[in-house]
């Protein structure tokens, strides 16, 4: 048997298949740590981008810009490592993340990008808050999306100053303007948009 | 939600849903007022008013103590900035600064609306310019005649806004009025950030986006002794248990503060609050 299990291993690498990338990671909403989970996957993907981003800044940031994103990159590590202790072992494996269509050259390019991840970030941690079924998790979410919140304010404000709360450009992802309220997007409508920049698979079950 | 579907779903049970919810026989029509008066966004607000006055059940309590205590600080931001900008000559913003300030002052004004609307006759009594003294007992005389002295304390208000709806998010838990105060939380942050943005722009010094760790390690960043009530707590580097700072290198303590906002408790958002209400309208 033992001997058996070896060669399928053996077939499975020299046909260059690695397992995560097949298989793919499940999200399984039954509970608080599907939630958590997909919080873990969209700040899996907001830390790589600001990585990439802080590793070698477009020529045409200023001084400040690097400064400021270098500040965003360390928060969305912090937040991705945060989930990933808090939930231990239930927590999904490492996403494979696919920045191919991203121009990480220019200003613009990466602007409209991190706008994109942050309004996006604040709309999915609102529209999960309400499933959130334990007081210190819905907490640890609320002190996360404020956060976003800020960031989305401020790259808004680079691409255009004064935008840092435009909620008619949000109304697509749940915004209202007469309410005054934010974005809001359950995970069905998240994920999606983000697997764009995602090559892992992700399943979803119990949602 | 389908409030349609809903509508009908309870009709199966109880034919008379639509006359309890109006006696009067127009509720197809006061219903369908109320769908131009309000966002579909804000619908879960407004259920909970319609169901109380079909069935004469209180919202719970807690909610509507929530949603009071929130009506209570949006007027009090909403006064704070429509005086700027209608009855303070001596203030003077640049066309750009009057346009965003504009912008935070009329979201404002749709979350007093929205929450008044959805407390119906739940709604406390309305909160006037005539109430409040936005110079806090003198602590910041020159808030209606200097733009930095206005924008901090601007500032005060929006890093409060934050903690306070975050503070009550525990008491919303499951209920679909949480994902309303969310919405509103998130751009209260909005607001926050881009006033410490106005902030940088005008000189002020150690300000980012984001709260971090004021001078000497305390949670105030602002540089202003008055408003260390609205940042006590903001220094916290550990969550859950989990020590943040260092949790990845490169993540300072500051990184670790700056990356988690915190919550403030009820009782100590009053007392910010009633630094800028005279006596006889202080909030309890």
């Amino acid at each position: 048997m033992a001997g058996a299990a070896l060669l399928a291993a053996g077939c499975t690498k020299d046909r260059g298949i690695v397992a995560p990338s097949s298989t793919g990671v499940t999200l399984d909403f039954k509970d608080d740590f599907g939630v958590l989970n997909y919080a873990y996957a969209l700040e899996q993907l907001e830390a790589a981008f600001y990585i990439q981003v802080a590793s070698a800044p477009p020529a045409d940031f200023t001084t400040a810009e690097r400064t400021y994103f270098q500040d965003i990159q360390f928060h969305e590590i912090a937040h991705r490592e945060f989930l990933k202790k808090a939930l231990g072992s239930n927590a999904i494996g490492s996403l494979e993340v696919n920045f191919s269509s991203i121009d990480f050259k220019t200003r613009n390019g990466v602007l409209t990008i991190a706008k994109a991840f942050e309004d996006l970030g604040v709309a999915a941690y609102n529209g999960a808050g309400v499933r959130i079924k334990s007081v210190d998790y819905l907490l640890l979410a609320g002190k996360i999306v404020s956060v976003e919140g800020r960031h989305a304010a401020y790259i808004r404000d680079l691409i255009s100053p004064g935008s840092f709360a435009n909620l008619n450009e949000l109304t697509g992802s749940g915004a209202s303007v007469s309410g005054a309220l934010d974005a809001s997007l359950t995970p069905d409508k998240v994920l999606p948009i983000a697997a764009t920049y995602i090559k892992t698979k992700i399943n979803v079950i119990n949602l | 939600m389908n409030i349609v579907n809903i509508l009908e779903e309870i009709e199966k049970v109880d034919g008379e849903i639509y006359e309890r919810l109006n006696p009067r026989r127009a509720a197809m029509k006061s219903f369908a007022n109320m769908g131009k008066k309000i966002s579909l966004a804000a619908m879960p607000l407004a259920m909970g008013s319609m169901f109380q006055k079909a069935y004469g059940q209180t919202t719970p309590s807690v909610v509507t103590d929530v949603l009071n205590f929130a009506l209570a600080l949006e007027y009090l931001e909403y006064h704070f900035y429509n005086h700027a900008l209608v009855a303070a000559p001596s203030l003077t913003f640049t066309a750009q600064q009057r346009t965003e300030i504009t912008v935070i002052r009329d979201h404002e004004m749709a979350h007093v609306n929205l929450l008044k609307g959805a407390l119906g006759a739940s709604a406390r009594a309305e909160i006037t310019y005539a109430m409040t003294d936005y110079t806090a007992g003198n602590t910041f005389p020159t808030v209606y005649s200097d733009y930095v002295t206005f924008l901090k304390v601007a500032l005060g208000f929006e890093d409060t806004g934050v903690r306070a709806y975050k503070g009550q998010a525990g008491n919303l838990l499951g209920n679909p009025v949480l994902t309303t105060a969310l919405q509103i939380h998130s751009v209260e942050a909005r607001h926050a950030a881009h006033i410490r943005t106005m902030l940088n722009a005008a000189g002020a010094t150690g300000l980012k986006p984001w709260i971090t760790i004021g001078p000497g390690g305390i949670g105030n960043d602002t540089g202003v002794a008055a408003v260390n009530a609205v940042y006590a707590g903001e220094e916290l580097t550990t969550q859950a248990g989990i020590n943040i700072a260092g949790i990845a290198t490169g993540v300072t303590a500051a990184a670790a503060a700056e990356c988690f906002d915190e919550p403030l408790a009820k009782a100590n958002v009053a007392v910010i609050a009633n630094l800028f209400l005279k006596d006889g309208f202080k909030l309890s």
